[in-house]
């Protein structure tokens, strides 16, 4: 497109008072030969707007410099149109209410960001949205048919989209097929399962197509464009699907490991499971003898909460004890229930279940089990009783109940760890040991994506595959494949389902998103997307190991095949890249740093040192925003420069600027580790990382490594980056000027 | 309004807190048209007044700036703060709604320059900060507040301060004429995402919020620990600012309780346990006591409840705390009650008490006409039988952000589905 630039400042919330904005427009038009440069007192007024508007009408600007407040505020104001190419300069917050007034370097400052957007839309083009060859699938793949599976699938053929649901077993259902009762919202008492009625609407829906005792054998392509192959019954088939949600479920964590509580040694103790089958199958009676039951003690967080077990929570345990204590009730209301817990935990509305378990008179003791014992052909289960403050002996029990967690039905990436016996040999410094196959934890795959970042779901601790749990519970790292139910955090029935609508509303978001070329979480409507140029490809292969969602997949030399479909836009590609190859029409590697050879740099007897700043555009730049509209000060001498994620940051950048002088480099990203906050899993890290490697760089430059800092500023970091900023300058001022400058 | 152009394809969100403001955009980023109230002057509702979330202890803004920023890129979303539903009639597929629209006296040509604050003399209590401290009465609600523009307390229009404020204004951002509007909306499906209310801790009475002045409630220490609240982020005693030593929280305050809030809110142990490590990273000496029924630290929740006990100066005490008396001469508090465990009475001074107050939630009932269910409680039930209005969030029942934003999630796609079988 044939830029035809207009540049507008606005000298109004107090930027006509610190700056001298002709002298800006003259620059600019000597400079980057910008025909149309006006200034005007309130910009995003009427008039001022309407001043744009003549200019894109009368004389064809295309190209629009804002140079006004933050770009995070009036967004809607200066939107002329996705025709038109449009660069905020943030004059107010980052200059006239952050600088001081009529200064020399604050007129530097504001004619070097002018400058650096001149340079910044020199190399932008408009983007146009990716569309894949083949054509898109609008269908949606569920693996799993428990209820979480079966409600994705329901769920997204209410909303008018196909769905296919694979299930391993010979009948839909899973644990909810086993149940003999549910116990949900309003919680008032047991309710029926609903799993026939379920089944039947899945299996009579037009929209549904189900595959029994099948797995997905292979998956590769992207959102839009899945290809999915799955193996049923010995047959194979082919399906295309447009998402994904996997609702594999849970798997009950392994009672072989509970010896301790009599599991194994005695066949009247049993698993919640165990016991939940039994109920549905008929009676509730001893295993031993088949006689009846009359005292049943239940053993809550039976290895759940335990750093040798399951060191979590599973969330449902205490509901579904008290609901098996009324199956005993049910069956023999002279009959005794024992709940022993460690806290009961019954959320929310959930609480009446509670209250009703409490006045059905089943027994609650606090404490923790001492022993699981037999006597006389009966169990007795001594415990702390932390109530009475005294150990005591149940005994005539008929039957002991383990409620045993649940385990994710995932294969986690890294081997997670737990507490080691004491006894083990095997345990590392911390006394963890890794979780075996048959420590309890739970490794299956389902997927089999062909992506070369692995098969499945990568996984966060313990095995659940998200990356965001508490903004974005849904995000996972592979884009367009959502996950659903137990197999994302231990839930009750009711929440599997919510939690399984949720999914099927991401998958359709993909698809739609998907299928007009835009991205989705968290750069949601963004067009552009990463293009290589792959003549000068060197198959170094830090693009397809580095990129976080892994999007881009290998040939057998090395190649990078990048699927734009699950790209989710952060650049980190880009940033990775040595041969700069990689570049989105309105960002890359040569754009940037066009942008840094804009800043001025002042000979050294000047004493007007240059940094920049790289700052991400989520949480640092709001950050420095914020200290702006709070009047902080900071030193004139930096420059900021936005960017997508910390991630794309190329170390080219830093070789470039301090072979032009430039004093510094300072990169302000989100925290990482674990309890990490970027956006896009592992910009920062990578970015920390590739910063600690540039070394190499100084060295060969002869340059001290202190002119090149990362350090991790949060959004509400505002009133600390006025103090990161002054020490990095005094460092700056301790290792003296660059000796490159006016080279 | 009249440029508000909807129809039975359109979604109704009521509600722009993080379970409303999900609503909309996942069921805009699929393509279909919203309309999203809010009744605060900003966007973000109770999330924005947290200082962080558990369990990562990372800032709400962070999460909201990728919302606000979603919503920014996406033209399907109509939003309106100070708005109100005055009334829903209809039925699935075919609803009206009323709604009211509060004066803000400030005009959408307003910068956020500031220049009527700074204007401005009169003060009023800052309700972002629950009246723990005073703002002018032309003001920004908060740093971060989204849209960002400045609101006029009603108290000051028609005054010399209204006056002033209008005078400063260079941009004629000021209205002070402006009145309370309303206008209709059409909508296939409606989503209620009003979220909650602290319960008000002054109806436990025998712990004698409002009088014991050290005695403050969850929320309120939220804005306490907060960059942008009352003090800064110190956590100081309210009656004379000084430091704190020896701190209580009493979990269940007014929860569990059938004279009060007969459920549980889900999330208030793991609140307190993270409030503990607020006061732990500003106190390395200070002693912090939980009173607690049960500790309810759901899923992986659980790992930060271990990482809360392995702190020496945090003790855990299974008690009913029965009575708060205050010492006039120190402002110090004395706590009385029964430790469950031990059976033994217990009576213990502290500096300060964080009671851990529930959630209360804002119902439907008094505004709609139209069929929808609520349980005793006033939580939406979301009744398969009466589909088109769907309760989100802590409007369905209490319970954490994660939840909320999966629950808010599903609810756009059930309103989609709504306007779907249309």
């Amino acid at each position: 497109m044939d830029k035809n630039i207009g540049i507008y400042i606005c000298t109004g919330c107090g930027i006509g008072d610190m700056l001298d904005c002709d002298p800006i427009a003259e620059m600019a038009s000597d400079e980057y030969s910008v025909s149309i440069c006006k200034n005007h007192p309130f910009l995003c007024g009427a008039e001022g707007v309407d001043l744009i508007k003549k200019d894109i009408e009368g004389e064809g600007v295309n190209t629009i410099i804002i140079a006004a407040c933050s770009p995070r505020v009036n967004y809607d104001v200066f939107d002329f149109g996705q025709d038109k190419i449009i660069e905020r300069v943030n004059f107010r917050e980052h200059v006239a209410w952050s600088q001081a007034e009529k200064d020399e370097n604050t007129q530097m400052l504001a004619e070097d960001y002018i400058k650096m957007a001149c340079a910044k839309i020199g190399r932008t083009d408009l983007p146009e949205p990716f569309k894949a060859e083949e054509e898109y699938s609008k269908d949606i793949l569920v693996v799993g048919g428990g209820v979480a599976g079966m409600t994705a699938a329901l769920e997204t053929a209410k909303a008018g989209y196909n769905a296919i649901l694979v299930e391993k077993d010979p009948k839909l259902g899973g644990f909810l097929a086993k149940m003999k009762k549910n116990v949900t919202l309003p919680y008032k008492d047991i309710s029926d399962t609903g799993a026939e009625a379920m089944i039947k609407a899945v299996s009579d829906n037009p929209k549904i197509k189900v595959y029994t005792s099948a797995a997905v054998e292979k998956i590769s392509g992207g959102p839009g464009i899945f290809s999915v192959e799955i193996k049923a019954n010995g047959n194979s088939a082919t399906e295309r699907a447009g998402a994904i949600v996997q609702a594999t479920g849970w798997v009950p964590y392994d009672a072989n490991k509970l010896g301790h509580l009599g599991y194994g040694k005695f066949k009247n103790v049993i698993t919640n499971v165990e016991m939940e089958e039994m109920a549905a199958a008929g009676k509730i009676t001893r295993p031993s003898d088949g006689k009846d039951v009359k005292n049943v003690l239940f053993i809550q967080c039976a290895g759940s909460r335990d750093p040798e077990h399951l060191p979590y929570c599973s969330s449902s345990c205490c509901l579904v004890s008290m609901k098996q204590a009324t199956y005993v009730k049910e069956q023999n209301p002279e009959a005794v229930n024992y709940i022993l817990y460690k806290d009961i935990r019954t959320v929310g509305q959930s609480e009446d279940f509670y209250r009703k378990a409490q006045m059905d008179g089943n027994v609650f003791i606090r404490g923790s089990v001492e022993e699981v014992g037999e006597s006389g052909g009966n169990l007795y289960v001594s415990a702390n009783d932390e109530l009475l403050g005294e150990k005591i002996k149940i005994e005539e029990l008929d039957l002991v109940v383990l409620a045993v967690g649940m385990v994710p039905r995932s294969l986690p990436a890294e081997i997670p760890k737990i507490k080691a016996p004491s006894d083990s040999k095997e345990a590392d410094a911390d006394g963890m040991i890794e979780v075996k196959p048959d420590s309890g934890f739970f490794a299956t795959s389902a997927l089999n994506l062909a992506y070369r970042q692995g098969p499945e779901l990568p996984t966060l601790k313990y095995g659940f595959p998200d990356s965001h749990f508490i903004c974005f519970p849904y995000e996972t790292r592979r884009t367009g494949i959502y996950s659903a139910g137990c197999i994302r955090r231990p839930m009750e029935v009711g929440k599997a389902k919510d939690d399984a609508t949720g999914a099927a509303m991401k998958a359709i978001q993909c698809i739609e998103a998907t299928s007009i070329g835009m991205a989705v979480h968290p750069r949601a409507g963004d067009i552009s997307y990463p293009e290589f140029n792959m003549s000068r490809c060197t198959q170094c292969k830090r693009c397809t190991e580095e990129c976080p969602f892994g999007a881009i997949n290998e040939d057998e030399k090395g190649n990078p095949l990048p699927s734009p479909t699950r790209c989710r836009r952060c650049g980190t590609c880009m940033g990775a890249c040595p041969e700069r190859i990689i570049s989105f029409k309105n960002y890359s590697v040569g754009m940037i740093g066009d942008m840094l050879k804009a800043v001025s740099v002042p000979e050294e007897d000047e004493e007007k040192p240059r940094v920049i700043v790289f700052v991400c555009e989520n949480d640092a730049y709001p950050a420095v925003d914020m200290a702006g509209i709070k009047k902080m000060n900071w030193s004139p001498y930096v420059r900021f420069v936005p960017v997508r994620c910390l991630g794309s940051i190329a170390l080219v950048w830093v070789a470039d600027a301090l072979a032009r002088g430039i004093d510094g480099l300072l990169f302000m990203g989100c925290r990482h580790g674990d309890d990490y906050q970027c956006h896009f899993v592992k910009g920062s890290e990578l970015a920390n990382t590739r910063l600690s490697k540039v070394s190499e760089t100084l060295d060969r430059l002869s340059l001290e490594s202190d002119r090149v800092k990362f350090i991790e500023v949060g959004i509400t970091d505002c009133d600390k980056v006025p103090a990161i900023i002054s020490e990095f300058m005094e460092t700056i001022e301790s290792v003296g000027p660059n000796p490159y400058k006016g080279w | 309004m009249a440029d508000v152009q909807t129809t039975n394809q359109s979604i109704l969100v009521v509600g722009g807190g993080i379970s409303g403001i999900t609503t909309a955009l996942e069921a805009a980023e699929a393509g279909y048209d919203v309309v999203l109230l809010e009744k605060n002057p900003y966007l973000g509702g109770r999330v924005t007044q947290l200082h962080q979330y558990f369990p990562k202890l990372c800032p709400p803004s962070c999460g909201l700036e990728i919302n606000f920023k979603r919503l920014k890129a996406n033209p399907r979303i109509r939003f309106f703060t100070m708005a109100e539903v005055a009334g829903i009639s209809g039925k699935e597929g075919d609803y009206d709604v009323k709604v009211k629209i509060s004066p803000r006296y400030v005009n959408e040509k307003c910068t956020g320059c500031g220049k009527c604050a700074e204007a401005c003399t009169a003060e009023v209590d800052n309700p972002f900060n629950y009246g723990m401290d005073k703002i002018k009465a032309a003001y920004l609600p908060h740093g971060f507040a989204f849209p960002m523009r400045y609101v006029l307390d009603p108290s000051i229009v028609g005054t010399d301060d209204g006056k002033k404020c209008k005078d400063a204004c260079q941009y004629d951002a000021i209205d002070l004429d402006m009145k309370e509007t309303s206008f209709d909306l059409k909508a296939g499906a409606i989503v209620w995402a009003t979220g909650w209310n602290p319960y008000d801790a002054a109806k436990v009475e025998y712990y004698g919020f409002g009088e014991n002045k050290n005695v403050i409630t969850n929320v309120m220490m939220e804005r306490m620990a907060s960059m942008n609240g009352p003090t800064g982020g110190k956590i100081v005693r309210p009656s004379d600012g000084k430091e704190i030593k020896n701190i209580a929280f009493i979990q269940c305050a007014g929860s569990r309780d059938e004279n009060h809030l007969a459920y549980c809110s889900g999330i208030c142990c793991v609140a307190s346990l993270k409030q503990t490590r607020y006061i732990r990273e500003q106190y390395p000496d200070c002693e912090v006591t939980v009173f607690f029924i049960d500790i309810r630290a759901l899923d992986r929740l659980e790992d930060f409840y271990t990482m809360v006990k392995e702190d020496q100066k945090v003790k855990f005490i299974k008690s009913k705390i029965a009575t708060i008396t205050e010492d006039g001469a120190t402002g110090n508090l004395v706590l009385e009650g029964e430790n469950t465990n031990t059976g033994e009475q217990i009576k213990a001074t502290f500096d300060m008490v964080v009671l851990a107050t529930g959630m209360a939630p804002n119902s439907i009932k008094s505004v709609c006409s139209a069929d929808v269910s609520c349980d005793e409680y006033g939580f939406i039930a979301n009744d398969p039988a009466k589909a088109g209005i769907y309760g989100a969030g802590c409007a369905r029942r209490p319970t954490d952000v994660a939840s909320s934003v999966q629950d808010a999630t599903s609810s756009a796609l059930r309103a989609i589905q709504s306007i779907a079988r249309r």
